[in-house]
């Protein structure tokens, strides 16, 4: 082994640098990836990181899966804000077909779109707390979390991976006590983030672990790629639901929180804020929506009613045809981008005209994120990894796929 | 053999293998071994509302000398199966292995080139939690099941 | 959508522009390989232009319907301008290579090499050519659309093969 040894300022001890690998199972309960550290002391001179342990096939799934369904494989991306994913692939597809959902399906959706958005906020935030030790900010989060699962499993019927959205519309309208429900894990919920404000705005375990640690400046975070609260909180303003508005966003009013020196304080500031920001967003949904119907009248892309289906010949051919052979998508390509928990979330979707796709392609935000981690943490020490990395919130389905 | 081995079939031994059997499975180390979907129910479970730690499972330990029961939560890809593989080998007996969630009991619908169709075509598994990610009710359900598994173990298997 | 993006470019590069449409209002250029990095460049450098976050870069595999068969895609956006732009580098099957964009935007970096580990198309140039989703030592490229999705390569010996 030949090593480089370093001469220290006293220059009477050699060392030489540690060579350590982090993961692919580790604590950090973030998802499987492995980091190579090079260090000196505790300071990181080099991270090499490697990913592919949680890759799952999903581009070579869905080549084989009609384009319906491709949807419970979105679910699965980014896990912990299902329904952007959902939302954004939906959008893709009506995009190539050359449709646009009716009114009150898009405010569904982004109502819907923006308390996933919550949820990966929370998550991410919450678990950033616990690795450093506050376990009660993390209870909290997840507290208020389950808060919105409930209120969520009462629309769509799951915790989880929901698959909502279909193309063309959605599974099922709002309940009809849906807003005065939401009213009520609203008000939870704000109490429980103004609790998590409480406990770490000002701490000061928390600011000396988070401030000036895992700076980039806006320039070299654009040329890597990123997008999302980590890009915001370094200075630029790119927020693809004000750039280049989508679904009914240019009729809300919200502000778009921008941080200024890129370290881990400003990501969790930025996040917090975008919670704030979510919830402005539904308000103005609940008061703009009126009533009206939520799917397409389009018998090519959208199940019959079940009536229908059970009661004549021609629905029941048309429920086989859209089962069984597929939603005909004219053939074409588009690259459809919407505002996802990281980051500019884009479907590239190159369709032959059958009833499967060619290719289903997800930009993952994530994966511009995780190749410049690097630049984040060497310089830091090796104790930095931890808030940095959680900060970056890599989420492994997505960053895998 | 030991002691154990004298004791076996005796009253003796079989109040001491009870004895024993209660403390392990009121006092389960979890190696949680996270990959995907399913550890955000895995972390749902653990905290305040559905509280993992009232069946005294509470505790996740991130070595595996340390910890006995194996939680596999997520999918398992081939390229991660090695270090399963060398995790599971690396624990202490005895030790119980729990797949939770469709991925790692059977693949999931993830029928392809890079997914481990089942970790029980790796390493031995007790309690297989079905769905996609399991309700926290599941899991805990598996967890009092595992515990009467434990609870059944006779005294020659833990010599 | 951003017409003019596409019109600077054609004017600058008239000979490396093979085609370009605007279907689904994705402005789209189909442009020869030869001096891609610097017809990359210019996209970045540009003042009118200034497309400063590269977005995407994939590969579509057109396996017994097109030739020629791989068709290098590049997604690019300016946040200044706040337009967009895809590029296409259609390449052989024989000679699936292309010159590494690292220079020009390091956030391509990870793009290139899934494209090399799920495709097989080589980038010319860059750092660290090597397999990232699958193991150094994974035959084949699992993307094409000649690997049979079931084929698995198992790295541990299952446990009914153990004795």
């Amino acid at each position: 082994m030949s090593e480089i040894l370093i001469e220290t300022e006293s220059g009477d001890l050699d060392s030489a640098p540690m060579n350590l690998q982090m993961g692919p199972s580790h604590p950090a309960m973030h998802g499987t990836i492995k980091m190579r550290v090079k260090l000196d002391g505790e300071i990181v001179q080099k991270t090499e990181v490697e990913v592919g342990y949680l890759h799952r096939g999903f581009e070579k799934s869905c080549e084989s899966v009609t384009w319906s369904q491709v949807m419970p494989y979105t679910d699965r991306l980014n896990y912990v804000s299902p329904l952007c994913n959902n939302v954004g692939y939906c959008m893709a597809v009506e995009k190539l077909i050359g449709v646009r959902a009716t009114e009150r399906c898009e405010y569904v959706r982004t109502i819907m779109a923006e308390s996933s958005r919550i949820c990966d906020h929370l998550t991410c935030v919450g678990a950033s707390a616990m690795e450093l030790g506050g376990f009660t900010a993390f209870l909290y989060a997840i507290e208020a979390r389950e808060e919105l699962w409930r209120l969520t499993e009462t629309v769509t019927g799951a915790r989880l991976t929901h698959s909502y959205c279909r193309i063309g519309g959605l599974k099922d309208d709002l309940p009809v006590d849906f807003v005065p429900n939401y009213r009520v894990v609203e008000k939870k919920v704000r109490s429980l983030v103004a609790d998590m404000h409480a406990l770490l705005d000002r701490n000061r375990i928390f600011l000396d672990r988070m401030k000036d640690v895992g700076s980039m400046t806006a320039e070299r975070a654009l040329q890597w790629g990123f997008t999302g609260p980590v890009l915001r909180s370094t200075g630029s303003d790119y927020d693809v639901r004000k750039a280049s508005p989508y679904m009914l966003y240019d009729r809300f009013d919200f502000e778009v929180p921008v941080g200024s020196k890129g370290d881990n304080y400003d990501r969790y500031l930025v996040r917090m804020e975008e919670i704030e920001q979510s919830f402005r967003i539904i308000d103005q949904c609940l008061k703009q929506m009126k009533p009206g119907p939520v799917n397409l009248e389009d018998g090519r892309l959208l199940l019959p009613p079940k009536d229908e289906v059970y009661g004549s010949i021609e629905g029941t051919i048309a429920h086989f045809k859209i089962i069984m052979d597929g939603i005909q998508v004219p053939p074409g390509e588009v690259y459809s981008y919407t505002e996802a928990g990281n980051g500019e979330l884009g479907f590239y979707l190159v369709s032959t005209g059958e009833g499967r796709p060619y290719k289903c392609r997800v930009r993952p935000p994530c994966w511009s994120l995780m190749q410049g981690l690097h630049e984040l943490l060497e310089g830091y020490q090796i104790a930095d990894i931890v808030p940095t990395f959680g900060s970056v919130n890599m989420i492994g389905g997505e960053c895998d796929r | 053999m030991g002691l154990e081995g004298q004791l076996t079939g005796t009253f003796v031994g079989t109040r001491l293998s009870d004895a024993l059997n209660w403390a392990r499975k009121y006092s389960l180390f979890q190696y949680p071994f996270v990959t995907a979907c399913c550890g955000m129910e895995f972390m749902a479970t653990a905290c305040s509302h559905y509280d993992i730690s009232r069946f005294g499972a509470e505790i996740p330990r991130f070595s595996p000398r340390q910890a006995d029961l194996l939680f596999v939560v997520g999918t398992v890809s081939h390229k991660l199966a090695p270090v399963l593989r060398k995790v599971y080998d690396q624990m202490c007996d005895p030790k119980w292995v729990v797949a939770f969630g469709a991925c790692a009991s059977s693949g999931g619908f993830y029928d392809n080139y890079c997914t481990v169709q089942g970790i029980d075509t790796i390493i031995p598994v007790d309690v297989y939690i079905p769905g996609c990610p399991p309700r926290p009710e599941q899991v805990l359900d598996a967890l009092m099941m595992l515990q009467e598994k434990i609870q059944a173990e006779p005294l020659e298997k833990q010599a | 959508m951003s017409k003019h993006v596409l019109e600077r470019l054609k004017a600058r590069f008239t000979d490396q522009v093979e085609e370009t449409h605007s279907n689904q209002g994705d402005d789209t250029a189909y442009v020869k390989r030869d001096k891609l990095v610097e017809l990359l460049t210019f996209l970045r450098d540009d003042a009118e232009l200034a497309f400063n976050l590269p977005v995407d870069l994939t590969v579509v595999d057109w396996y017994q319907k097109r030739e020629p068969r791989f068709e290098v895609v590049y997604h690019l956006y300016s946040t200044t301008k706040r337009h967009r732009v895809r590029l296409k580098v259609r390449v052989d099957e024989d000679d699936a290579r292309v010159p590494s964009s690292f220079a020009v935007w390091p956030g391509f970096d990870w793009y290139e090499r899934e494209a090399w580990d799920l495709y097989g198309v080589r980038f010319e140039g860059h750092p660290n050519h090597t397999r990232i989703m699958m193991w150094e030592g994974f035959e084949g490229h699992p993307l094409r659309k000649d690997y049979p999705i079931n084929k698995r390569q198992p790295l541990t010996t299952l446990l009914g093969e153990q004795k």
